[in-house]
């Protein structure tokens, strides 16, 4: 049996790693995000449990397993157990394709390792696909719930989340035209070629691919399915302790995706900003840390974001997507094949 | 309507088609207090509303009756809870009209003084849950912010921060205390440039205006048919302030604008109570530079017995028009309190301002109105 999985002795290595980092990126995700939105609003945020409640993460975990656990007589039982793990696997699934380091990130033993578990061609695709599935999470969970409010929740967050998902492959399409690959090794290494991250030649899809991007997470000013004020809890409004936390967790975890794969695609993934100016000082660096700079950048604006910003309507959300994105982005599309096409005459 | 209109056959739905019935509360996040809404929707569309109210009923005209003229007032604290020092001003006023009690010159410039800073305290929250239910967390907690300021400042001056009990039969129960005037002061120097800091985060917000503009339209004819005051009122252009229609207390010796709407619509209402508070701002200044010597309480017996009649007394509460209409028998307890509360006025336009509108649009509509179910349900 052990025979079988030999060959994979690395990529089974780099999984299990990457669970845990990833697992604990999520828990300090929902730290960073009480402390940054408490100092936005002149708060301290937790200060309790650990220095400035750094073990408020792993207190919440506590408590969320030992909770007590509920299913509503009249849900349905299978689409209601069902509903958080659809939710939530999809959304570790995605990071065995992101690179998180070049090809020769780290050496150990002789022997070069890459930044990533898997490059495939149609690394992107595979990604944007992945990531749709957590929908069917929301809409099962909603269903199955039985209720009302999830039932509206569940509504609101298939009818956005499926909208948003035409743009934002409209928007990938152009980095794709510039770097002739889906795969993300690859589009990363087409940025160092060129010297440009392709934010500044695609500012537009960039852009684009953001705002979809938080509105694909429901995150502020997107947050529609689970706008509390008016649906209480939205999808997830019958579901309690670590159910709960799945959907939660998988909120979390899908923001860290849209980070990585904006710093991937728009922000040259691992590479250094301004090289040659840079690169004498600062080219012991690994790549990772470059990369979870500007993984973090995102999240930072995601949490101020919400900081900040009143929510959409639900009509006015479709409208914005409809009516300007979708545009918008297929022009985008047309104007980069022309310049293409024009420059590669 | 149309003569050309298909045949029935044709309309006839192949799907069937259903309202779904909601029912919003009386245990819900944002419908401020205990209110049951109970909503008929087409999809995500408003066809239909019902407003349930009592939940919080707790017969304080009836207890009122039983109770001394004096001894009724703190219960009169716990109807608009955001805003006690008002609901004390307009009955111990009602009373002192009934018992032709002088109120000093002193007592009416705190008492101004303490009833603005209300204002301001319950417009604060009134901003911070509007904006709440519509999202923007942070201005929530600005607000409260400032609030703690006012209610500071109340508990120096009354002892409670919120059932204040601020006043008495004739004046106040004691002089204001040393700081006062220093700290109110302070207060107004802050609050100026944070309500420019509030208006930052949202009235110039695209997000914003496109929740609020438009959305729960009122025209001045159809609001004072309703029975509609206070900002509710005023943001559809009436410029109706009982301050300045019917002066009571010493609010005809200061200057201050009347702050009115032109849409009628939430965003309108908005900038109508942030006015308000700068105008509230206004007020206190002023109050407090000509603050006279003297008394802080008339002479009143101490069991307090009016003549018989009738006496109607109403102010401008933060929320609207706040009256109390006493009966009184000659006894030392009144015959009959009837409170007249804006926010149960307020309320009726619910049906009519959510009608066509979205579910979405119905929090920011009952944050719009102000109301505060401690005052509809008495």
């Amino acid at each position: 049996m052990l025979e079988l999985f030999k060959p994979y002795t690395e990529e089974l290595v780099k999984i299990v790693i990457l669970l845990a980092l990833i697992s604990l990126a999520i828990a300090y995700l929902t730290w960073l995000e009480r402390k940054v939105i408490g100092h936005i609003q002149s708060r301290l945020g937790p200060m309790r449990v650990g220095w400035h409640g750094l073990l408020q993460p792993i207190a919440d975990g506590i408590k969320f397993i030992i909770k007590e656990d509920i299913i509503p007589a009249k849900a349905d039982r299978f689409g209601f157990i069902l509903a958080p793990l659809l939710a939530f696997i999809p959304a570790f699934i995605v990071f065995a394709l992101i690179p998180f380091d070049g090809p020769q990130a780290f050496t150990v033993g002789g022997k070069t390792y890459s930044g990533y578990v898997a490059d495939v061609d149609i690394a992107l695709l595979f990604v944007m696909a992945i990531t749709s599935i957590c929908v069917l999470g929301l809409i099962v969970g909603g269903w199955a719930s039985n209720s009302k409010y999830p039932l509206l929740g569940a509504l609101r967050s298939v009818a956005q989340l499926v909208s948003y998902e035409i743009p934002m492959g409209l928007s990938v399409m152009g980095v794709v035209l510039m770097a002739g690959s889906l795969s993300l090794v690859r589009i990363v290494q087409a940025q160092e070629r060129l010297g440009w991250w392709f934010f500044l030649p695609q500012l537009v899809g960039f852009v684009i691919y953001f705002i979809c991007g938080v509105a694909e997470t429901n995150r502020n000013p997107f947050d529609l399915p689970e706008a509390e004020a008016e649906l209480v809890g939205g999808y997830h409004t019958e579901y309690s302790g670590f159910r709960f936390a799945l959907f939660f967790l998988a909120e979390y975890a899908n923001m860290i995706t849209i980070s990585a794969v904006a710093a991937t695609l728009f922000l040259g993934g691992w590479l250094m900003p301004f090289p040659s100016l840079l690169a004498p000082y600062l080219s012991w660096v690994p790549g990772i840390v470059w990369f979870s700079l500007k993984v973090f950048a995102f999240l930072f604006l995601y949490l101020w974001f919400r900081g900040t910003f009143p929510r959409y309507r639900f009509d006015q959300l479709m409208g914005i997507m409809w009516k300007i994105l979708l545009p918008v982005a297929i022009a985008n599309i047309l104007v980069t094949a022309g310049v293409m096409l024009y420059l590669n005459r | 309507m149309s003569n050309t209109a298909p045949p029935a056959a044709a309309t006839a739905p192949i799907l069937k088609e259903d309202v779904m019935v909601l029912n919003m509360g009386p245990q819900h996040p944002s419908t401020h207090g205990v209110l049951r809404v109970i909503l008929k929707l087409d999809g995500e569309k408003i066809v239909d509303l019902d407003c349930d109210i009592g939940y919080l009923h707790r017969g304080i005209e009836k207890i009122a009756e039983n109770r001394s003229y004096t001894g009724a007032a703190p219960y009169m604290d716990r109807l608009d809870y955001i805003a006690a020092v008002s609901n004390n001003l307009a009955y111990v006023g009602a009373v002192e009209k009934l018992a032709g009690v002088q109120v000093p010159p002193k007592a009416q410039h705190v008492r101004v003084i303490l009833t603005e800073l209300t204002r301001i305290a319950s417009h604060l929250l009134w901003l911070g849950t509007h904006a709440m239910d519509i999202g923007a967390l942070t201005v929530f907690l600005y607000c409260f912010r400032e609030r703690e300021d006012i209610l500071n400042i109340l508990e120096m001056t009354t002892g409670a921060r919120l059932t204040t009990n601020a006043f008495r039969v004739g004046g106040l129960a004691a002089d204001i205390p040393d700081g006062f005037v220093e700290k109110t002061r302070a207060f107004c120097d802050l609050i100026g440039g944070r309500i420019d800091e509030y208006e930052g985060l949202l009235s110039a917000n695209r997000i914003w205006l496109s929740r609020t503009r438009g959305i729960g339209v009122i025209n001045a004819g159809d609001a004072v048919a309703i029975g509609l005051s206070g900002p509710s009122l005023r943001g559809s252009g009436v410029k109706w302030d009982l301050r300045k229609a019917q002066p009571y207390e010493a609010y005809s010796k200061f200057e201050f604008d009347i702050p009115t709407g032109a849409n009628g619509d939430t965003y309108d209402r908005y900038l109508v109570r942030l006015e308000e508070m700068r105008q509230a701002k206004r007020i206190i200044l002023q109050a407090l530079d000509g603050m006279p010597e003297g008394d802080f309480r008339a002479k009143v017996p101490r069991v307090l017995k009016p003549p018989a009649g009738e006496v109607y007394h109403s102010i401008e509460a933060p929320k609207g028009e706040l009256g109390f209409y006493l009966v009184s028998d000659g006894s030392a307890n009144p015959y009959r309190v009837r409170i007249k509360g804006p926010s149960f006025f307020n309320l009726q336009a619910m049906r009519r301002l959510c009608i066509g509108h979205f579910v979405a649009d119905v929090v920011a509509i009952i944050g719009t109105l102000d109301i505060v179910l401690g005052e509809i349900d008495r």
